[in-house]
């Protein structure tokens, strides 16, 4: 199976605490991620489709389209946000990479030129998390 | 299974042109791509190959091998060539990054004994890359 791996950052500030968590328990949980007024990271998501090579071109998804998809969908609407504050489906969910996940594939898995196979969202260089639907 | 990864990098020029077409959709469709005298990138090959370790070495196989192979198979034929003129292949094959994954694979293909080629990814740079990897299930 071929597939195009494409590349994108935006950078964005969270907050990984639960309302209905006292602040000792989302400490403990969340460690200095529960800092009241949060923290941010600069992302790195990597978006991976798959799907036939057209035999003209050679390629097989017009990157093209799919950078605009994605940053309609993805870039544009994370990118210098507070995720807790600004993106309504976080106001009552936390934005761990896990959760993001989660909602970049949604947002993208019927839009994307292709079939998306995979995301993979890195906070830091020595923290990613990846997504395959399952 | 244990699957172990080696990464090379080489040099390379290409052009995308399809010839059935007019300039203007070569343009369209494959935009700077399309400059008549082509460009070029610095690719990072990234092969992964899969098997049991040996009981004995506790390897599947020495790197040092695989390196060899990538430099004999792949360097030597594809590092500071423009693909389009160099590889006879690419001269009627437009070397997509798509086009050249495969290319590469099918060079590898018959170079390893008793490993499988997991996965090859090759960037073309760190926004872009292509992935091929062997069909679930596949022990060849």
């Amino acid at each position: 199976m071929l597939s195009l791996m494409r590349r994108y950052t935006f950078s964005a500030g969270h907050r990984l605490s639960r309302a209905h968590w006292e602040p000792e328990r989302n400490r403990r949980i969340y460690g200095r991620c529960a800092n009241p007024h949060g923290h941010g990271h600069n992302y790195t998501l990597h978006v991976v489709v798959t799907g036939e090579v057209d035999p003209a071109s050679g390629m097989i998804a017009d990157l093209a389209e799919l950078d605009r998809v994605v940053r309609r969908l993805v870039v544009d609407r994370l990118d210098h946000r507070f995720i807790n504050d600004e993106i309504p489906d976080f106001r009552d969910r936390v934005p761990t990479s896990e959760n993001l996940c989660r909602w970049i594939w949604s947002a993208l898995q019927l839009e994307v030129p292709g079939r998306l196979v995979r995301i993979t969202l890195k906070e830091t260089d020595t923290n990613s998390f990846e997504y395959s639907g399952l | 299974m244990i699957v172990i990864t080696k990464t090379v990098s080489f040099c390379a020029a290409h052009r995308y042109w399809q010839t059935a077409w007019d300039e203007a959709k070569n343009r369209a469709v494959f935009g700077p791509c399309a400059n008549p005298h082509g460009h070029g990138h610095n690719y990072r090959l990234e092969l992964s190959l899969a098997g049991e370790p040996d009981p004995e070495s506790g390897m599947i196989i020495d790197l040092k091998d695989v390196k060899a192979i990538l430099e004999q198979t792949v360097l030597d034929h594809l590092d500071h060539r423009f693909l389009n003129l160099d590889i006879p292949y690419f001269q009627t094959v437009i070397p997509t990054t798509e086009n050249l994954v495969l290319y590469i694979r099918d060079l590898l293909q018959p170079t390893f004994r008793g490993v499988r080629i997991h996965r090859i990814r090759l960037w073309e740079s760190d926004d872009l890359g292509v992935e091929w990897t062997e069909e679930p299930g596949c022990s060849a």
